[in-house]
C-alpha cells in the first residue's frame, strides 16, 4: 500500500523562519562563535587557567609574552592571560545580571505603564524621558562613586542606566496591544490585570525586549570595563578587564603588551554581542524582512 | 522659526526641572552621613556638624530642594570643598578643551559617516556595503579607552607623529590642534561607526519609498533624486542620532580625557570623585543637565530647519 506523498508546503512559524534569517547570516555566526568562546573560557577559567590570576610572582616581573606565560605577565608577576580568563567572569556576571535586572524592572514598568495609561503613563514615560537623557557612563560613574566601588554597587549603576530604554520599548507594543481582541476577552472572562499582563501580553513583546537585551549586553560589558578602567571597578586584585588596562596603561612604555591584551578582551566581546545583537534584530525585525 | 524656538524653549523648562530633581534625589540616596564620608572616621563631631551646617543638610529637605533649584536655575552651582572656588569657574576654566574635542569628533563622525552610509546604501549587500557594515561594528564595539590606548601606542609611542600628553596651549592654535588629533579620532571613530549605520539605515527606507519612484518615473536624474529627495528626508533620523549622540559624546569624552590626559570636564569629574567632592559632583551634573537640555533644544530646532512640517506642527 502506497501513501499519499505530504503537501509540499509545510506550514512554518513564524518563529522557525526567524532562526532561519538569524542562522543564515554568516556575522551572526561569528558573533555567536566569539561570545560561546569568551562565555566558555570565562566559565571554565579554574580549570584552563595556567597560573594562578592573583598570586604575585616578583622574580617574573613585567615578563613579555612568550614561554611559560603566553602574554606575559604584569608588574606584580601575574601571569595575564589568566587574568584575561578569570576577568571574563566579572564583565560577564555584571552585565548579565545588570541587563537581566534591567529587563524585568524596565520591562515591567513600561508594561505596567503603558498597560495603565493616561497620566500616569505620561509621568512615568517623562521620568523615564530625564533618565535617558543622562549619559548612561556619566549616571553610572556618579551612581558607582556614591556608592562605592563594589560588585553589587556595580550591578546596580549599571542596571539604572538601561532601565529607561527597556520600559520604552515594552511600552510601545503594550499600547496597541491592550485594544485587541483577546485581552478584551481576557477581561471578559474575569482575569486579574496581572494575569492578562504577565500571561497573555508578555509573550507577545517578549522577542523585542530580548533582541535589545543583546544589544544592550554590550553596552553593559563596555560600561563595566571602562568603570573598572577609570578605578570604579571591582577592587584589586580581583581581575577585571578594564582594571588590567588601567594597569597597563600605567605600565604602558615598559610593557605595552598589559594594554594591548585585556583590550582585545574586551573588543572580542562586544563585537561579539554587538553582532549576535544584529543579527536577532534583522531576523525578528519584519520591517527589514522585505528589504 | 522664532515661535518655534520659543514654543521649544518653553517645553524644555518642565524636563530640566525634572532633571535637577533627579540630580537631588541621587545626591541624597547616598546611605549614610555624607559629611562623614567626607571627613572620614576620625573626624570629631564638631567638625562634621559644621560641614552638615555648611552643605545645608542640617536643613529640613523641601528647603534643601526649593534652594537647590533656584541656585541651579539661576546659575548657581555651588562652590567646591577641595578648592573652595565657585564651580563655574573651575568648568569655565577647562570647558575649551572638551568644547574642542567634542565638536571635534561630531565633525569627524558625520563627515565620514555620512557620505559612507549614503554610499553603502546605494551599494546595498555589494562589497562596499558589507565592508562598511563590518567596520561600523566593529567601531561600536571599541570601547573610547581601548582605541585611545591602541591609537597612543601607534601614532604616540612607535612612530611618535603625535605627542602622547594633551595638555595643549589654547592660545597657540597650532599646538591646540595638533594635540587635538588623536583624541578627536579616538572620539569620533565610534561617532562616525554610530552615524553610518543611521545613515545607511534611513536611506534604504528613503528610498524605498513611492515619492521616490514618482520622482524616478517624473524623469527626474537619480543623482537629483538621491540628493534631493532622498538624502533631505534621511536626514530627520541622522539628526536624532547626532542629538542623542552627544549625551554619549560627552560620557566617552571622560575616558578619551584620561587617556591623553588631556585638561576637561572628565578629567574635573575624576578628580572630585577621588577627593569625594560632593558639592563638585552635584554641580557638575546640573552642568551636564544643562548641556543636555540645550543639545535637545538644538537637536528640535534643526528638524524645524530640515522639515518645514515640524516647524507647524
Amino acid at each position: 500500500m502506497t501513501r499519499a506523498a505530504a503537501p509540499a508546503v509545510v506550514p512554518v512559524s513564524p518563529l522557525r523562519r526567524a532562526a532561519a534569517r538569524f542562522l543564515a547570516n554568516p556575522t551572526t555566526g561569528i558573533g555567536i562563535i566569539l561570545c560561546v568562546l569568551v562565555a566558555l573560557s570565562a566559565i571554565l577559567a579554574p580549570l584552563i587557567a595556567p597560573h594562578d590570576p592573583i598570586e604575585q610572582n616578583v622574580v617574573e616581573q613585567l615578563r613579555p609574552p612568550g614561554g611559560d606565560h603566553p602574554l606575559g605577565t604584569d608588574y606584580f608577576g601575574r601571569d595575564v592571560l589568566s587574568r584575561i580568563l578569570w576577568g571574563g567572569r566579572i564583565s560577564l556576571i555584571v552585565s548579565l545580571t545588570a541587563i537581566a535586572a534591567a529587563i524585568a524592572i524596565g520591562g515591567a514598568i513600561g508594561m505596567i505603564s503603558g498597560y495603565v495609561g493616561g497620566r500616569f503613563d505620561t509621568f512615568v514615560m517623562q521620568v523615564m524621558d530625564v533618565l535617558l537623557s543622562f549619559p548612561s557612563l556619566i549616571l553610572g560613574l556618579i551612581v558607582v562613586a556614591l556608592l562605592g566601588p563594589d560588585l553589587v554597587n556595580l550591578v546596580v549603576a549599571i542596571g539604572l542606566t538601561a532601565i529607561a530604554p527597556f520600559a520604552r520599548i515594552a511600552r510601545a507594543p503594550v499600547l496597541a496591544l491592550k485594544e485587541r481582541a483577546f485581552v478584551e476577552a481576557g477581561r471578559a472572562l474575569g482575569y486579574s490585570h496581572a494575569r492578562i499582563l504577565f500571561v497573555h501580553i508578555l509573550p507577545n513583546i517578549l522577542s523585542e525586549v530580548l533582541v535589545m537585551g543583546s544589544l544592550w549586553m554590550a553596552t553593559a560589558v563596555r560600561t563595566e570595563a571602562s568603570l573598572s578602567f577609570i578605578g570604579l571597578g571591582v577592587k584589586p586584585p580581583t581581575p577585571t578587564w578594564g582594571g588590567m588596562m588601567r594597569d597597563g596603561f600605567e605600565n604602558i612604555l615598559d610593557a605595552p603588551w598589559l594594554a594591548i591584551f585585556p583590550g582585545i578582551a574586551i573588543l572580542l566581546l562586544v563585537l561579539g554581542l554587538n553582532m549576535v545583537g544584529d543579527g536577532l534584530r534583522d531576523a525578528t525585525d519584519p520591517k527589514l524582512r522585505a528589504e | 522659526m522664532i515661535g518655534f524656538a520659543v514654543r521649544r524653549l518653553i517645553a524644555a523648562a518642565p524636563t530640566l526641572i525634572a532633571v535637577l530633581t533627579l540630580v537631588f534625589v541621587i545626591v541624597r540616596i547616598v546611605p549614610g552621613d555624607p559629611a562623614l564620608v567626607i571627613l572620614g572616621d576620625q573626624a570629631t563631631p564638631e567638625a562634621i556638624a559644621a560641614l552638615r551646617a555648611r552643605l545645608g543638610l542640617d536643613r529640613p529637605l523641601h528647603e534643601q530642594y526649593l534652594e537647590f533649584l533656584f541656585a541651579s536655575l539661576t546659575g548657581d552651582f555651588g562652590t567646591s570643598l577641595v578648592t573652595g572656588r565657585p564651580i563655574v569657574s573651575e568648568v569655565a576654566a577647562v570647558l575649551p578643551h572638551t568644547l574642542d574635542l567634542t565638536a571635534a569628533a561630531m565633525l569627524i563622525g558625520t563627515v565620514v559617516g555620512v557620505p559612507v552610509g549614503i554610499w553603502a546604501a546605494l551599494h546595498r549587500n555589494r562589497a562596499i556595503d558589507v565592508a562598511a557594515r563590518i567596520l561600523s561594528l566593529l567601531g561600536l564595539s571599541f570601547p573610547v579607552f581601548v582605541s585611545g590606548i591602541f591609537l597612543l601606542l601607534l601614532f604616540a609611542l612607535h612612530w611618535r607623529i603625535f605627542p602622547v600628553i594633551g595638555n595643549a596651549d589654547l592660545a597657540d592654535p597650532v599646538d591646540r590642534l595638533h594635540k587635538l588629533v588623536l583624541p578627536a579620532i579616538t572620539l569620533g571613530l565610534v561617532m562616525a561607526a554610530y552615524i553610518t549605520r543611521v545613515t545607511r539605515s534611513a536611506m534604504l527606507h528613503v528610498l524605498s519609498e513611492d515619492f521616490i519612484r514618482t520622482a524616478r518615473a517624473k524623469g527626474v536624474p537619480w543623482r537629483a533624486v538621491v540628493w534631493r529627495h532622498g538624502l533631505r528626508n534621511a536626514l530627520i533620523p541622522v539628526v536624532t542620532v547626532v542629538g542623542l549622540y552627544v549625551g554619549i559624546l560627552i560620557g566617552n569624552s571622560v575616558l578619551t580625557e584620561i587617556v591623553f590626559n588631556r585638561p576637561g570636564l572628565g578629567k574635573i569629574i575624576v578628580g572630585a570623585l577621588n577627593q569625594r567632592d560632593y558639592a563638585m559632583l552635584q554641580g557638575l551634573m546640573v552642568i551636564y543637565c544643562f548641556l543636555i537640555v540645550v543639545v535637545n533644544l538644538i537637536t528640535d530646532l534643526t528638524y524645524g530647519l530640515i522639515d518645514p512640517r515640524v516647524k507647524h506642527a
